[in-house]
C-alpha cells in the first residue's frame, strides 16, 4: 500500500489548529485573572480528534469521527485552585471563563478555611518557554489516509482471518488520534504541540457449536506512538501475525486445562508491560501516595517516607519515567504547566529511587523540579499528575526469550495482555494473558488454557532472577488508562524485556468460577 | 470557529437542511458540569478542596447515510464548539465519510416522527444547566464535614460532581425530540488508622444530599474498624451491599448482547446452539429491570445513538425504549438488541436501557441490610468492589477486590474488620447463589459510576462468595 500523505520532513503542527485565536484568547483569559490578582493563571486550548472504525466479521459495524474543541483556565487564588472551562472562542468568552475560574477558587479557598485547612497550593518553578513548537515522530498522518483505505485494510485483515479453518468471528478495531494543544500562562511560556497516536487490533473467535464452548484470541501489535506507516509495516510486522494468529487459535481450542500452583514464569514484554503499568506505574505517582486520588484509584503501598529505602524488588529491577522516548504514548515536548519533559529513574537496583510529578507535588515535597506529568485529556477537564512511559530497562547482556526459558524446568511463557485487575494500594493483582505455554526442562511444550497468575507486588518484582536483553525489548502500552474525578483517560507506552519470575501462583480460572 | 451561537434546536434544523444525503440525524448535546473533589493531603485529619471546576461543552453529531447498490452506508462525524459557520463543512464531511464508506450492516430506514415517544417535548426550548450554584447547600455542609472530620482525627476524601446534559434529536424524516439527563453523584471517604470507610450517594439536583447522614454512616464503619480481624481467603456466606450488588449487575447487563449469545460467544449462549433465555438464573424470584420512568433513575425514553456499536444503531436514533424485564422472576426473559440484530437473531428489538433496577417483587416482606446482620450466624459483610475486570466471557468470570471495608459478621453483630480480599465471581452463577434479597433502595454504584449511576438494588446475602487471595491493602 503506497503511502498517502507527509513524510517526516513534511511534519507540521495542524494548519487549523494554528488558525484558531490562540494567542487572542490566551491574552484575554490571562489578563483578566491577572486583573482578578491571581498568584497564577494557565490558558490551555486543545483541539483532539479522535476517529474510530469497528468491523465485524469484515463488514463495518460503526464509526465515529469526534473532535473535541475549547479551552480551559486554571487559577491559583489564596493558595487554592480554580478551573473552568468553555467552548465559545471569543475573547470575551475567555475572559468570562477566567472570572468563572477565580470564582471557582474563592469557593475553594472559603470552604477550607472555614473548615480550618492552612495547607496552600504553591507551585514549583520552571523556566520560561517562549513560544515553543513539539511535534511527535510520526510519518503519515492518519487523518490523511481515505476512510475507505483504512476500513478496506481492516476487511482484508479480517477476511485473511476468516478464511482460515476454525475462525468463526473476527472484530477488528482502528482508533486514531491527533492531539493538538497550546498553553500559556502568566509567567510567559507559551507552548504549541502536536501529536498522534493510532492502535490497531484484531480479534479472532473459534465457536465449537457442539460443545458451546468458545475461545478468543487478539493480535498482540501494541498502541503506538506512530502514524499510517504502523499498519503498513513499520514498527511491526502484521502479515507475519495475522497468519500465526489462526494457528495459535486452534492449539488454544484444544489445549489442556492449566494445573495450579507454583510456576516459574517467563513473561513476553506484550503481558509484562501491564504488569508494570499497573504495579509500578500507578504505584510511583506521587499523587497518589500523597492521598489525592485516595477516595478514587486510590493511594500506593510506595509512600513518601520510603523514598530511597523501598526494596521494591530484585536488584536487577531498573525502571524508568520517561516523556521523551520516541513513539511513547505519554511522549510530549512540554507537559500541561508549561514543564519540559524529562527521563528519570523511578527505581534503581531494586529500590524506590523516584516519584512521578507535577509542579504542585514537587514543591510540596522540595523536589526540585517537577518532571513534568501533568495531563489533562481534553479541553475540560483540569490537568492531574499521569502516568510517564514508565519502563523496564533489558540487561545490556542479557538473553533472548529463548534463553530465559531454557533455565526453566517447570514453567509457563505467558505471552499478550488480557484481563487486568489490582487492589488500591497496588498489593494484589491478577493478570491472564493472550496465550500460556509449558516450559518442560527448557522447551515450550505446548498451550495451556484457563490460567491466571496472581502475586503481590513487591514478592513478584522480587521474585525477577532474569532480565532479557535489548533484543526482547519492545514498547507496548495502553490507549485508554484511567484516573481522577472527573474521570480521565491518558495514553501511556511501557517498554521492557522479557523476564523470568520464579514461583509465581497460577490459578485455574475454570476452578475459580466453579463453586 | 469563533461565530453565532445559535439555539440548539436552530443548529438541528439548519444541519438538516444543509444535508444532501439520502438520510440525515443531527444529534446536539449541550453540556454543563459543575464538581468539587477533597483530599487530606498525607493523611493529615480534614481535608482540602483540590481540583474543583465548571465546564460548559455544546457537541453536534452529524449522521448522514447515502443509499449505494450494495446496501446504505452512514457517516459520523462529531465536532464540539460547533456554530452556524462551521455546519455546512461539517454536513459534507459526513457525507464524503458516507460514500467512502462500505455499506453499513446495521442500515434499516430512518425512523419517522409517528415513533417518537409523547413524553418528548420541549425541542425548541433553551437547555437545562448546572453551575457552581448547584452546590449552594451542599458546600457549607461540606465545609462543615472537613471541620467534624478534623475534630475527629479522621482524614476525609470525596468527590462531588453534577451534570445537566440536553439532548436534541432531529431527522430528515421529521423526528424532533429532547432530553433533559441530569446527573448528580457524590461519594465520602473517611480514613482513621487502618480503618478505612465510604458511602456514595446519586442524586438528580443536590437538593436530597445529606452530608451530615453520609457521615455518620462512616463513623459507624469506622468504629467496627476499630477491631482487626484476618481472615485467610476462601468461600463465605457474604452479605453484599446494594453499591457492590449493582457493580455486579451492570457487568452482567453489559454482557447481555443477544448477538453475541447467538453467535455462541457470551456466558448466555446455550451449548448446541440459540440462546438461555426462558432459563432459570436465580433461585429468588428476582426482577432485573430497566425502565426509563423510573422514579429517581430517569433516563432517556428513546435511542440517543452517536455512533453504532453492539448495544446501539445509529439508524435506530428515536427508537422508543421502554421498561423492560431482563430477568423476570429469576428466569432469563430478554436480552439485548437493535432493529438491526433483532431482525438476525429472531428475538424482539430490546434498546438497552440507561438505569438498572434488581428486585423481589414483594418489596414490603424484604428485610433492610440491618435486619440481615442481625439474622446472620457468621459471614462477611462488605462495603464495595473495586477493579472488576472480566475473566472468562465464557461464564463470565469477574475479578475484583473489596475495598473501604469489609466486616465480620457473627451471631447477628459485627464484630469488627477483616482483611480485603481478591475475589473471583461470576455475577451470573452469583445469582444462583442468593439465598435472601432485602429493600431495594438507590445506590450509587462505586466502580462503574463513571459510565453508569442511576441504579437500584436490595442488599442480597449469597453462599460460598469466592474470595480468591487477601489483598494486604488497607
Amino acid at each position: 500500500m503506497p503511502p498517502t500523505a507527509s513524510s517526516p520532513a513534511g511534519r507540521h503542527i495542524d494548519p487549523l489548529f494554528l488558525a484558531l485565536p490562540l494567542r487572542r484568547l490566551a491574552a484575554a483569559a490571562l489578563d483578566r485573572a491577572r486583573q482578578l490578582g491571581v498568584e497564577h493563571a494557565d490558558f490551555r486550548l486543545e483541539r483532539v480528534r479522535s476517529a474510530s472504525w469497528r468491523l465485524r466479521d469484515a463488514k463495518p459495524a460503526g464509526s465515529s469521527d469526534t473532535l473535541q474543541l475549547g479551552f480551559a483556565v486554571r487559577v491559583l487564588l489564596d493558595g487554592a485552585w480554580g478551573f473552568a472551562a468553555g467552548v465559545d472562542l471569543t475573547e470575551q468568552a475567555a475572559a468570562q471563563v477566567a472570572e468563572q475560574a477565580v470564582a471557582v477558587a474563592r469557593l475553594s479557598a472559603r470552604i477550607s478555611r472555614a473548615a480550618g485547612g492552612g495547607d496552600r497550593v504553591e507551585l514549583a518553578d520552571e523556566p520560561v518557554h517562549q513560544d515553543a513548537t513539539w511535534i511527535s515522530a510520526y510519518e503519515i498522518n492518519p487523518f490523511d489516509v481515505p476512510d475507505a483505505e483504512k476500513t478496506g485494510l481492516l476487511a482484508d485483515w479480517s477476511s485473511r482471518l476468516l478464511a482460515a479453518d476454525g475462525v468463526s468471528h473476527v472484530d477488528a478495531d482502528l482508533l486514531t488520534v491527533q492531539e493538538n494543544k497550546f498553553y500559556a500562562d502568566t509567567a510567559g511560556t507559551m507552548t504549541t504541540q502536536q501529536r498522534i497516536r493510532l492502535h490497531p487490533s484484531l480479534e479472532a473467535v473459534a465457536v465449537d457449536d457442539r460443545t458451546g464452548t468458545f475461545e478468543s484470541m487478539r493480535t498482540l501489535a501494541p498502541p503506538a506512538g506512530r502514524g499510517w506507516e504502523y499498519l503498513n509495516g513499520t514498527g511491526w510486522d502484521w502479515a507475519a501475525e495475522l497468519a500465526r494468529l489462526p494457528e495459535y487459535l486452534a492449539e488454544k481450542v484444544k489445549a489442556p486445562s492449566v494445573q495450579p500452583g507454583l510456576y516459574d514464569l517467563v513473561i513476553d514484554p506484550t503481558n509484562l508491560w501491564l504488569t508494570i503499568h499497573e504495579s509500578i506505574g500507578h504505584a510511583t505517582e506521587l499523587d497518589r501516595a500523597l492521598g489525592y486520588e485516595a477516595a478514587y484509584a486510590g493511594t500506593s503501598f510506595a509512600t513518601f517516607d520510603q523514598l530511597g529505602t523501598l526494596r521494591y524488588g530484585s536488584p536487577l529491577l531498573q525502571v524508568t519515567g520517561d516523556r521523551t522516548a520516541e513513539h511513547g504514548l505519554a511522549t510530549i515536548g512540554y507537559d500541561d504547566e508549561g514543564v519540559a519533559t524529562q527521563s528519570w529513574d523511578l527505581i534503581r537496583d531494586g529500590v524506590l529511587t523516584g516519584y512521578q510529578l507535577d509542579r504542585r507535588m514537587a514543591k510540596s515535597k522540595d523536589l526540585g523540579r517537577s518532571n513534568g506529568c501533568a495531563f489533562a485529556d481534553s479541553p475540560g477537564h483540569v490537568p492531574v499528575q499521569r502516568m510517564a512511559n514508565v519502563s523496564l530497562r533489558p540487561a545490556a547482556d542479557g538473553p533472548d526469550t529463548a534463553g530465559l526459558w531454557a533455565g526453566v524446568e517447570n514453567g509457563l511463557y505467558l505471552v499478550g495482555d488480557r484481563s487486568w485487575s489490582i487492589d488500591m494500594q497496588r498489593y494484589n493483582f491478577q493478570f491472564t494473558a493472550q496465550r500460556a505455554y509449558a516450559i518442560k526442562n527448557g522447551q515450550l511444550a505446548g498451550q495451556v488454557k484457563d490460567f491466571a497468575y496472581q502475586a503481590s507486588t513487591t514478592e513478584f518484582w522480587g521474585s525477577m532472577t532474569a532480565v532479557g536483553g535489548p533484543q526482547t525489548y519492545l514498547l507496548a502500552g495502553a490507549f485508554n488508562c484511567g484516573k481522577a474525578q472527573p474521570g480521565q483517560v491518558a495514553a501511556v507506552s511501557h517498554g521492557c524485556p522479557s523476564a523470568l519470575f520464579e514461583q509465581v501462583r497460577i490459578l485455574n480460572t475454570q476452578q475459580e468460577a466453579a463453586h | 470557529m469563533a461565530g453565532q451561537q445559535n439555539s440548539p434546536h436552530e443548529l438541528v434544523e439548519r444541519a438538516l437542511e444543509l444535508s444532501r444525503a439520502d438520510g440525515c440525524v443531527v444529534l446536539v448535546d449541550e453540556e454543563t458540569t459543575a464538581n468539587l473533589r477533597w483530599a487530606a493531603a498525607d493523611g493529615r485529619p480534614g481535608s482540602a478542596l483540590t481540583t474543583n471546576g465548571v465546564t460548559r461543552g455544546r457537541r453536534l453529531t452529524v449522521i448522514s447515510t447515502v443509499h449505494g447498490a450494495e446496501g446504505t452506508a452512514c457517516g459520523v462525524l462529531a465536532r464540539e464548539a460547533v456554530t452556524t459557520a462551521d455546519l455546512a463543512d461539517l454536513v459534507r464531511a459526513a457525507e464524503a465519510a458516507a460514500r467512502a464508506a462500505g455499506p453499513a450492516e446495521d442500515a434499516g430506514p430512518l425512523l419517522g416522527p409517528e415513533a417518537a415517544p409523547a413524553a418528548a417535548t420541549g425541542f425548541t426550548e433553551p437547555p437545562a444547566e448546572t453551575s457552581i450554584d448547584v452546590f449552594t447547600d451542599f458546600a457549607p455542609q461540606l465545609g462543615t464535614a472537613f471541620a467534624r472530620a478534623r475534630a475527629a482525627g479522621q482524614a476525609l476524601y470525596g468527590f462531588a460532581r453534577h451534570e445537566l446534559t440536553s439532548s436534541y434529536l432531529g431527522s430528515s424524516t421529521g423526528l424532533r425530540l429532547r432530553h433533559d439527563q441530569p446527573t448528580g453523584t457524590v461519594e465520602l471517604n473517611a480514613k482513621a488508622g487502618a480503618a478505612s470507610a465510604w458511602t456514595g450517594a446519586a442524586t438528580r439536583d443536590f437538593a436530597d444530599v445529606d452530608v451530615a447522614g453520609l457521615q455518620s454512616a462512616l463513623d459507624e464503619r469506622l468504629g467496627w474498624g476499630k477491631r482487626r480481624i484476618d481472615l485467610p481467603a476462601g468461600r463465605y456466606e457474604t452479605l453484599l451491599p446494594p453499591s457492590a450488588l449493582a457493580d455486579l449487575m451492570i457487568s452482567l447487563s453489559w454482557s447481555m448482547n443477544a448477538r453475541d449469545a447467538v453467535e455462541g460467544r457470551t456466558v448466555f449462549s446455550r451449548p448446541g446452539g440459540g440462546t438461555r433465555l426462558g432459563e432459570r438464573l436465580a433461585r429468588l424470584p428476582l426482577t432485573l429491570r430497566s425502565d426509563p420512568a423510573a422514579p429517581g433513575l430517569q433516563s432517556a425514553p428513546f435511542v440517543l445513538a452517536r455512533s453504532s456499536t453492539d448495544e446501539h444503531s445509529v439508524f435506530d436514533n428515536g427508537l422508543p425504549v421502554g421498561a423492560t424485564e431482563w430477568i423476570r422472576n429469576g428466569e432469563l426473559a430478554e436480552l439485548q438488541t437493535t432493529r438491526h440484530s433483532a431482525a438476525l437473531t429472531g428475538l424482539p428489538v430490546r434498546p438497552a436501557g440507561d438505569n438498572l433496577v434488581l428486585e423481589l417483587a414483594d418489596q414490603s416482606a424484604a428485610p433492610s441490610l440491618a435486619e440481615m446482620v442481625a439474622r446472620t450466624e457468621r459471614g462477611l459483610l462488605l462495603t464495595c468492589l473495586w477493579y472488576i475486570r472480566e475473566v472468562d466471557p465464557a461464564t463470565l468470570l469477574l475479578t475484583g477486590l473489596t475495598r473501604d471495608g469489609v466486616y465480620l459478621v457473627e451471631d447477628g453483630q459485627v464484630v469488627g474488620e477483616v482483611n480485603n480480599f481478591r475475589f473471583n465471581e461470576s455475577p451470573v452463577d452469583l445469582l444462583g447463589r442468593i439465598t435472601e434479597a432485602g429493600r431495594t433502595e438507590r445506590c450509587l454504584p462505586r466502580e462503574w459510576s463513571d459510565w453508569f449511576s442511576r441504579a437500584a438494588m436490595p442488599p442480597v446475602r449469597v453462599a460460598d462468595f469466592n474470595m480468591s487471595s487477601v489483598s494486604q491493602a488497607s
